[in-house]
């Protein structure tokens, strides 16, 4: 099985985390999945506006999703749109079993995610770096969030689709995962693909994750102990 | 509040010991969150740390800190989590019938009731913003926080104020009590050497009081503090920095007080 | 209510359910086609006492530049205030979106719709497609029957007349039926506790942890699927739900008419 870029069927494409990128935000995070860029900042925990969302027993948690204007090649239209706004909910579905909301009950963590440059794999990379961006910002998690999307092309499980490989894939499905916990926190799928074979792309994309993970990691030590501090 | 110098001076001897039984991370070792530290029942989690099953996670990105079996880990990043008794510095945001409303930094604003106030107010002659108004910067005392994260302060103690002057210098929360040091030690240490008076309140604000470059200075010791919080020897490089470069900053300061106005050094204050 | 979702949750840890059905339970189901006359197709679904209706609409419009041959299929869930005391009016809400957007997918992967088929002049002239999910009453598990009632809305559509001379479409004669070629069905399952249950009422839906819906065609295989609520998922969690939703999702297709 050849892929377009030459990498291998379980390989991502090259991906860098950056922790700590934005000044004001409480915590912020830069990735970039191959050409596709998301940068995510936390706001919070703080005062919940307006404030009859306020939960009594726990933080309220929020997140937005959104494509810069200019971040493909038909430009995108600014505001919010339908598939922002799924996307928004999922990835909040995605990290709050990861968070200890409880400990802040009434106040709100809201989660900003920017896409600069889409080229497939915008959600994942999207809670990839939301992830890095609520532990940066000291928020008590148990476990960080990875994801990643991954499909089926000639009977082989393919990881991180990009380019014509979307079309060409029987499915595409993104998960996400926190590794400590070995849970699954987002699945979608779209495609046409038999039962038995879903198990294989499944399990392609959870190894993966711990890759990411280790990246994930690496970013933080390097923001907070790093040699060049 | 934590007393980080203390793990600073008790760090070598503990190293010196055999590796406790189920310790799986290093003291003073950088954690994430999910980071197993223990795994074992002996030990229990201490500041933010939680046990799941037989061991022992991080639950915030921190600096492994053990103390007998008690395992925690010392946050890196936090915001100001409101505790009774902690002095802090905030912002009168509102005024309300009932008292001040006082933003200090935390996810909850907090309440400066009329009975917390030393002097007699009426509410009803429209006085409250005579005594503290929209803008006032106040070093006040965490007196409540009930379980419902009802935040009150009161100025009713010998060391609350309100600020008149000087400037405010915003910190990670996370980072005061490295500041402050074991009996204020690193805050004192940085008044001496500087002749700036300084004042750092729990939740991450510090005031600030001296001319320009003692100001400056101090400025520089505390951002230094910040950054390098978990490495060790902290206090002697900051004397030391202090020291050289202080010389010159702090005769200046004690020798012309009055000279050039100190308490225009404008930044959140000066408003009436 | 907090006391209720507990007393729910208290119930599924001893495999119960509060209305007395059994985990793999469906409530009673009807399912109804033509129930409009305006619409080229339409179904109505009772599921317990959740009620949709959907209807297809068809119109002339230019295709999208990355399918010029193609017809468009168009997906829209209205929220009607009517529905609970929750909704109300205004732009649709977050839980609308995702509904429409699920079942969106399952047609689309699915490939149910012949888009080529409904291609008039390539590049210029395409049918348009709208299925509108009409929410009246709301008690649980909408993803389900939303999803039967589009495909059976679907199944019962005509095509109506397109006169080329007058660029006009002609609705008083529908004839050609609508070209249907799978049938996708999604079954949601929920996991409360320790428990997996099918057909959650929306008491059931505020105490759930997790819901995963899977979207299943007449093969067997799967088209789409979608996991909602803020519970994690073990590996072996969503083995089961795979083989529960898969099952159940025969049960559904036997219904359409």
């Amino acid at each position: 099985m050849k892929r377009e870029d030459g990498r291998k069927p379980d390989e991502m494409r090259p991906l860098v985390i950056k922790a700590g990128v934005l000044k004001e935000a409480n915590g912020s995070a830069l990735v970039k999945l191959g050409k596709t860029t998301a940068i995510a900042a936390v706001y919070g925990p703080r005062e919940t506006h307006p404030r009859h969302l306020t939960r009594p027993d726990k933080a309220l948690l929020r997140c937005y999703y959104n494509m810069a204007p200019f971040s493909t090649n038909d430009r995108v239209r600014p505001g919010r749109s339908r598939r922002s706004t799924e996307i928004a909910k999922v990835t909040r579905e995605a990290l709050e079993p990861a968070l200890f909301l409880e400990e802040f009950p009434k106040a709100s963590i809201e989660v900003f995610i920017e896409i600069l440059q889409a080229d497939a794999g915008t959600r994942t990379a999207g809670i990839n770096a939301a992830s890095v961006a609520l532990a940066d910002a000291g928020i008590p998690m148990r476990d960080l969030v990875t994801s990643i999307a991954a499909g089926r092309i000639d009977k082989t499980p393919i990881l991180d689709l990009a380019g014509k490989e979307e079309e060409e894939t029987e499915c595409d499905l993104p998960i996400a995962y926190m590794p400590r916990e070995k849970k699954i926190t987002l699945m979608q799928m779209d495609g046409d693909i038999a039962q038995k074979n879903l198990r294989e792309v499944i399990d392609t994309a959870i190894k993966v994750c711990e890759q990411i993970y280790e990246k994930q990691k690496e970013a933080l030590k390097e923001r907070w102990v790093g040699e060049g501090k | 509040m934590e007393e980080k110098d203390a793990g600073e001076k008790k760090a070598p001897a503990k190293e010196e010991k055999p590796q406790a039984k189920g310790l799986l991370k290093k003291e003073r070792e950088f954690v994430v969150p999910g980071d197993k530290i223990v795994d074992s029942m002996e030990f229990l989690p201490g500041k933010n740390c939680f046990r799941d099953g037989n061991s022992i996670y991080a639950k915030k990105i921190g600096i492994v800190s053990v103390n007998g079996r008690v395992v925690s880990a010392i946050a890196l990043n936090s915001v100001y989590d409101p505790k009774t008794d902690d002095m802090v510095i905030g912002e009168v945001t509102e005024i309300r019938d009932n008292g001040w409303v006082v933003d200090i930094k935390s996810p909850y604003h907090a309440l400066l009731p009329l009975s917390q106030v030393g002097e007699y107010v009426d509410p009803a002659r429209g006085d409250m913003a005579r005594i503290y108004n929209i803008g006032d910067m106040l070093y006040c005392r965490v007196s409540q926080v009930t379980t419902a994260k009802r935040i009150d302060v009161s100025m009713l103690d010998r060391r609350t104020r309100k600020f008149h002057g000087g400037r405010i210098l915003e910190v990670n929360p996370a980072k005061v009590p490295r500041i402050i040091g074991k009996l204020g030690s690193m805050i004192n240490m940085i008044k001496d050497k500087t002749g700036c008076i300084t004042i750092a309140g729990q939740n991450g604000l510090i005031w600030l009081m001296g001319e320009k470059p003692v100001q400056d200075l101090a400025i520089k010791a505390i951002r230094t503090i910040e950054k390098e919080s978990h490495k060790d020897g902290l206090t002697n490089r900051i004397g030391e920095m202090l020291d050289k470069a202080g010389g010159a900053g702090k005769p200046a300061a004690k020798a012309e007080p009055a000279k050039t106005e100190p308490a225009k050094a404008p930044e959140k204050e000066e408003k009436k | 209510m907090i006391m209720q979702s507990e007393y729910i949750m208290n119930l599924a840890s001893k495999g119960l359910r509060i209305d007395n059905r059994k985990p793999e339970d469906f409530r009673e189901i009807k399912l109804e086609k033509g129930v409009t006359g305006n619409a080229e197709g339409s179904a109505r679904i009772r599921m317990g006492k959740t009620e949709i209706m959907v209807g297809i609409k068809m119109g002339v419009g230019v295709p999208f530049p990355d399918s010029l041959d193609k017809g468009v299929l168009i997906v829209g869930a209205e929220f009607s205030p009517i529905a609970s005391p929750s909704f109300e009016k205004g732009p649709p809400r977050e839980e609308a979106i995702e509904l429409a957007r699920v079942i969106d997918r399952g047609i689309r992967e699915s490939k149910a719709i012949d888009l080529e088929n409904l291609c008039i002049k390539k590049g210029e002239k395409v049918w348009m497609v709208f299925i509108d999910i009409h929410i009246l009453n709301h008690d649980g598990n909408l993803i389900d029957a939303a999803g039967l009632a589009s495909i059976q809305a679907l199944l019962d559509a005509k095509m109506p007349e397109y006169i080329e001379k007058e660029e006009k479409v002609n609705y008083e004669k529908r004839t050609k039926p609508f070209p249907v070629k799978f049938k996708p069905v999604p079954v949601t399952v929920v996991k409360m506790g320790e428990s997996f249950f099918i057909d959650p009422s929306l008491e059931e839906e505020n105490a759930l942890g997790a819901r995963f819906t899977i979207t299943t065609m007449d093969n067997g295989n799967i088209c789409a699927m979608q996991k909602g609520g803020v519970e994690a998922l073990k590996i072996e969690e969503i083995d089961r739900i795979f083989d529960l939703a898969v099952r159940k999702a025969g049960e559904l297709r036997k219904l359409l008419k």
